[in-house]
């Protein structure tokens, strides 16, 4: 799989490492009032579509950036990436 | 329909027209007592053990292709019980123990054969891991047995002891391990359920659940809608699609992993072998050909197929341990999807819905789980309670911080 890198243009797959399902960007507030359920439901489910998945992929062999990555789970098809650090602050 | 060597040699002679098919083809009834959905290795076993030990009468198993058609027809075929934690390694040899009598139980030849599984080690650390893991599996009833350098040398001529990064400094042994023939397993569950009266519906996806105030009603499939009291899903890889329908999410991913089988040769490894330090495992098929794998490809994947990148990886495992692996050319490469749980071990539960039950999370051990899954699942589903050697296979255990984490590594979904 070639992923294309926003910075750095089509860099093979295999220079990254892979995290899971960008909703992992989301991490819930660890304030006094944290809830627990939502902290279970951030570390252990998980949505794992068949179909179109946005994806952390770190670019270890590379610039160490976070990626998400918009691949297809049922044809590997990569559809898009982003660097995270914009995705996180267009959540903000 | 029965095998026999006279049969064999009749049909031989008489242009093999005799054969029968091994279990009807029924249509779909509007209604069950307990369905179970996915006709893979553990919904089979599921069925057959609700219909010939829990003596259930109205059971139905609704598989979205053919029988076998999913992992249990795509495995390495390894069983061995060797796991380290109370909430696993009991069931394991249960599971173990049911394969030893598998044959005579269901009348069907699923070649199981105790050829033994040896687990390479490489540091003293390692070897006292391994020293940890066999105390634990004799405590369960299990055998275990640590090698030194010279008995691994003994037994595999030909794995490569002095290798620079990785020298073999001895082994675990289990003996009583092995492998089995993976669509025999399926096939002699099959009839033995068929024979029961159990249905078999072949070419019917589940698509949805019918629930009403908490309560399951029966299933939507591509063949109409068909109620039942209780409904067990058994999907493997579709976990996560299949519970979505129920609105559920799980602490799953779906994975590839994929195998690898080499032209036959004469008899050179007559057991299981794994190195795990390297990701490579080996075995020899009985019609010669090297069985070996390693690691997942390591991203979510439905594909059914993965990558060469982990080809690569898997074929310089085997030549660092097993050089001679080199000159044998590949004959074929193949992939499965399967459930990833988040400590690496199964759920074996009922869901917060009535009647609705699950049996997921296998990752990439689960051919080894098939009798004790099926037998587990079909306690749970007829008498409401937990096997005795599944009660920690709970669906809530990630919730109420009760993970059965055999390697420690915390939640991931790319353990084992
Ligand atoms: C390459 C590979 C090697 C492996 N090696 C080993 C090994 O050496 N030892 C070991 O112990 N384990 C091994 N495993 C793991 C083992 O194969 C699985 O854990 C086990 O087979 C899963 O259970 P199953 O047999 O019920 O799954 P499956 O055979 O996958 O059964 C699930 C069934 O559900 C059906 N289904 C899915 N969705 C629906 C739907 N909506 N409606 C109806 N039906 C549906 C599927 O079609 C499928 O037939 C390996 C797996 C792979 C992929």
């Amino acid at each position: 799989m070639l992923i294309p890198h926003p910075l750095l243009g089509l860099r093979d797959a295999q220079e990254f490492t892979y995290l899971g399902d960008a909703s992992l960007l989301n991490r819930p507030d660890t304030g006094t009032d944290a809830d627990p359920e939502a902290f279970f439901a951030y570390t252990h489910l998980r949505d794992n579509p068949a179909g179109v998945h946005r994806e952390l992929w770190f670019h270890e062999q590379g610039d160490r950036s976070w990626l998400v990555v918009t691949r297809n789970t049922l044809t590997h098809e990569i559809l898009g990436a982003e660097l995270a650090s914009d995705v996180k602050r267009g959540l903000a | 329909m029965q095998f026999n060597g006279f049969r064999v040699i009749w049909e031989g002679l008489t242009g093999h027209k005799g054969w029968k098919p091994l279990w009807r083809d029924p249509e779909p009834q509007p209604e069950y007592d307990i369905i179970i959905v996915g006709g893979g290795g553990h919904g089979l076993a599921t069925a057959y053990y609700l219909a010939n030990t829990f003596n259930e009468l109205k059971v139905a198993v609704l598989e979205k292709g053919w029988l076998g058609s999913g992992n249990i027809g795509r495995n390495t075929t390894i069983i061995r019980s060797n796991y380290l934690l109370p909430g696993n390694e009991p069931f394991y040899e249960f599971s173990m123990k049911l394969w030893e009598g598998l044959e005579q139980e269901f009348n069907f030849n699923a070649m199981v054969s105790q050829r033994g599984i040896l687990n390479l080690c490489h540091s003293d650390g390692q070897r006292d891991a391994f020293r940890r893991r066999g105390n634990a599996m004799r405590l369960a009833g299990a055998d275990a047995e640590l090698l030194d350098q010279d008995a691994v040398r003994a037994m595999y001529p030909a794995l490569n002891i002095d290798n620079a990064r990785f020298p073999i400094k001895g082994g675990l042994l289990q003996r009583r391990a092995g492998t089995a023939r993976h669509d025999g397993v399926a096939w002699g569950y099959a009839r033995g359920a068929d024979r029961k009266g159990v249905d078999l519906i072949q070419n019917c996806e589940v698509t949805g659940f019918r629930i009403d105030a908490g309560r399951i009603k029966g299933v939507e499939t591509s063949r109409g809608y068909i109620g039942a009291k209780k409904v067990g899903v058994a999907v493997a890889g579709s976990s996560g699609r299949v519970m979505a329908h129920a609105g559920m999410r799980l602490p799953i991913e779906s994975h590839v992993l994929q195998a690898f089988v080499s032209e036959g040769l004469k008899p050179v490894i007559d057991g299981v072998i794994t190195f795990g330090a390297g990701h490579f495992y080996v075995s020899q098929s009985d019609k010669g050909g090297l069985v070996f794998g390693g690691d997942i490809d390591g991203y979510n994947s439905y594909a059914q197929r993965g990558n060469l990148p982990v080809i690569e990886d898997v074929a310089e495992g085997g030549m660092a341990i097993l050089p001679m692996l080199g000159r044998a050319r590949l004959l074929r490469a193949w992939g499965g999807v399967m459930d990833m749980s988040m400590d690496g071990s199964p759920i074996i539960d009922k869901t917060h819905i009535d009647g609705l039950y699950l049996n997921a999370g296998w990752c990439y051990g689960g051919f080894k789980a098939t009798p004790a899954s099926g037998y587990a699942f079909a306690h749970l589903l007829s008498t409401g309670r937990p096997h005795e050697t599944a009660t920690q296979m709970r669906l809530d255990r990630f919730a109420r911080g009760y993970p059965i984490d055999e390697k420690g590594a915390g939640a991931q979904p790319n353990l084992h």
